[in-house]
């Protein structure tokens, strides 16, 4: 059923594509964008591009009118509502990432790629359930507020920007990667100057228009992704009569007939291509699929810069309303993922068009949800989705500077360092000082790590966000008994032990640092499983054994915070009031 | 001074009105089981891929649909739908229930 003339580069698509897919089992991370080709520079992509940059600054323009106090700037004046804030969230969470990397996962897996990108979900039902409504009445700025309500400031203040600044780089540094690679490869553009393009951007947003203008940056991206994915899966399922099982049929033949290619027995063939309609090698043993699973359900609810955008709406009930629309978002998003996916198996594996020399997907594996949009949108639609593609990180980095900076200005410059006598215009100016020293460390990172393996950095990220942040938040508004000690103690091991089983793990040892194979002390794709029990465990132990008079006073204040964090009334906390 | 006394006998009424204990109970206890529901869900998935694949891969009909794709759908709309059922009910119980707390520790306060 295949022309002739197809078959040496289905081979070698073949080849490539399982060697992806033992690299995305690998690492088991959808950050990596991994090293692209620079292509023709598309002026299409560029034209649509420059129109939402030029429509965004706008925006902050009109925000920075309105972003006056530090309140304004971190949190928009908490005027944000619940609908906006949803749609926020969801822009601040659907990574280009998770947009090409879930749909090339599918188009290399098949179901695979849908057990991936249900672990991204998951979070959200317990960041609901646990966390939105006590950190809208706890809180004030940073999550910090939240930690450190009834403790001991400076310490939990340190270990918590410690934690902020550690994830935040992480994540940063694999964006401004991403983006490097990704502009080279939509718009032709050199690395460096993409590099540079999107760390300039991210500091006008951030520095000028705060939580406001990135708010709406993320906003108007959610829109226009959740727009773009949803007419790819509809044109898709529109060329199978929205039939689902016609779709999945001709992703098994097409699968099978270059399997047939590659030398496959008519039967092997056949198993090969069905294999995409079940689970394959993604999770090899139950402790890594455990693990990893772990990092992401409860990475998503230790995320600084995900976590503060709870504090940008007025009360619990939108902090609530927020989660949800949030959820519904990212779940559609998840399952147009999936559809392009297997959309990109029967539109893009088949079109030599979308085949380099080699036979691989042109520009890289990454590139399947792209050239599935020329497919079935033609040139102009192939620009939309790649000035979508760019705005996404954008509007991502945009939101992890803020989150950074206000760990900096009002965590350890407001209260560590001043005790929090500081007045809101100068820890606005702190805010801002560090919005430009993050850029412009973010770009030289972004450049100095261009032609590092960076797949373990956004895994690394969610690992240490579930494994310090999120147990200290955790243990801090619902146990009694936690005190000063135990939380800052606990979260420091939490995020140590994640840092060095990462650093020891498959990924780290062996992939980045180049060491031989089977050499990593540690066989476990994340260290979720482990460090998660070493930071809860830390809490406990250094809780209970706190004998201090201030353990007796964090104890006591437990009573009140409870109030304040389950009606929003009565006693702020040391920095809130 | 003053306006920590006053929030200490906010604290104290609301802390003394049964509504109160009653909000507190209730949330924790639906926050708990509907955390409970979705790790049963997604960890009863995730074990299912790691230790019964072919059951996964195992055709619906005479086609190629397979029954792991409607468990994949299920799983995220069920995302969807629980934390929609919480939401729902806080929204009319718990607001309601915290606005009357809200109010009756408040109006004392004035007194």
């Amino acid at each position: 059923m295949i022309a002739r003339p197809f078959t040496s580069a289905a081979v070698r698509t073949l080849a490539t594509l399982l060697l992806m897919a033992a690299a995305n089992a690998a690492l088991a991370a959808g950050a990596d964008l991994g090293q692209a080709d620079k292509q023709a520079t598309n002026w299409t992509a560029i034209g649509m591009f420059a129109v939402f940059v030029i429509g965004t600054l706008f925006i902050t323009k009109w925000a920075a009118a309105k972003t006056k106090s530090a309140a304004d700037f971190y949190t928009a004046g908490g005027g944000i509502t619940g609908f906006q804030n949803g749609l926020a969230i969801a822009g601040d969470y659907m990574s280009a990432a998770s947009f090409l990397g879930i749909s090339a996962a599918v188009m290399v897996g098949g179901f695979d790629g849908l057990i991936y990108s249900i672990g991204f979900l998951v979070g959200w039902p317990i960041v609901t359930f646990l966390l939105a409504e006590r950190l809208r009445n706890l809180g004030k700025f940073t999550f910090a507020d939240v930690a450190a309500f009834r403790f001991e400031q400076t310490p939990v203040r340190v270990f918590a920007a410690s934690g902020t600044l550690v994830v935040v780089a992480f994540y940063l540094i694999a964006q401004m990667v991403g983006a490097g690679q990704l502009i080279k490869l939509l718009f032709g553009l050199e690395y460096w100057i993409a590099v540079v393009i999107v760390g300039a951007l991210m500091m006008v947003y951030v520095l000028f228009g705060g939580m406001t203008a990135t708010t709406w940056v993320q906003i108007i991206k959610a829109c226009l992704l959740l727009a773009g994915a949803s007419f790819m899966a509809f044109m898709v399922l529109y060329n199978f009569g929205f039939s689902p099982e016609a779709m999945f049929a001709k992703a098994v033949e097409v699968k099978t007939g270059i399997a047939a290619a590659a030398g496959k027995s008519p039967q092997d063939a056949a198993a090969q291509g069905f294999s995409i309609m079940g689970p394959g090698g993604f999770i090899k043993d139950p402790i890594s699929a455990i693990s990893f699973g772990m990092a992401l359900m409860f990475g998503t609810a230790g995320l600084p810069h995900i976590l503060m955008r709870f504090f940008t709406v007025p009360n619990a009930k939108e902090a609530r309303k927020s989660v949800l629309w949030a959820t519904t978002w990212i779940g559609y998003f998840y399952i147009l993922t999936f559809i392009i996916g297997f959309g990109a198996i029967t539109f893009v594996l088949t079109n030599p068009q979308f085949l380099d020399a080699k036979g691989g997907l042109l520009g890289g594996g990454n590139m399947a949800a792209i050239h599935l949009a020329n497919a079935v949108g033609g040139n102009v639609f192939l620009g939309f989705i790649s000035a979508v593609a760019f705005a996404t990180i954008l509007a991502v980095v945009a939101g992890l500077t803020l989150s950074g900076a206000s760990a900096v200005s009002h965590d350890l410059y407001s209260t560590v360092i001043m005790k929090g006598k500081a007045d809101s215009a100068a820890e606005l100016k702190v805010s801002r000082l560090t919005t430009v020293a993050l850029g412009i460390v973010a770009v030289a990172l972004g450049i100095a790590f261009e032609k590092q393996n960076i797949a373990f950095m956004v895994s690394l990220a969610f690992a240490i966000a579930a494994s310090a942040n999120f147990p200290v938040l955790l243990m801090s508004v619902l146990w009694k008994d936690c005190t000063t000690r135990g939380a800052v103690i606990g979260g420091f091991l939490g995020l140590a032990s994640s840092v060095l089983l990462t650093l020891v793990s498959p990924a780290v040892w062996e992939v980045t640092l180049g060491n031989p194979k089977g050499s990593a002390l540690f066989p476990y794709a994340s260290p979720a499983l482990f460090s998660m029990t070493i930071g809860f465990v830390g809490i406990w132990l250094f809780s209970i054994l706190d004998r201090s008079p201030r353990a007796a006073q964090d104890r006591a204040g437990f009573v009140a915070q409870q109030v304040r964090s389950e009606t929003g009334i009565g006693a702020s906390g040391a920095s809130g009031h | 001074m003053s306006d920590n006394n006053m929030h200490d006998s906010i604290t104290t009424r609301i802390l003394n009105d049964p509504r109160y204990q009653e909000l507190k109970t209730k949330r924790t206890r639906f926050g708990g089981w509907l955390t409970l529901a979705m790790l049963v869900v997604y960890y009863g998935f995730i074990l299912l891929v790691a230790f019964d694949k072919p059951f996964l891969a195992t055709r619906l009909s005479a086609g190629v649909t397979t029954i792991g794709m409607p468990i994949g759908l299920a799983v995220i709309v069920f995302t969807v739908v629980i934390t929609g059922i919480y939401v729902y009910r806080a929204n009319r119980e718990y607001d309601a229930l915290t606005d009357a707390i809200a109010k009756a520790a408040l109006t004392g306060a004035l007194k």
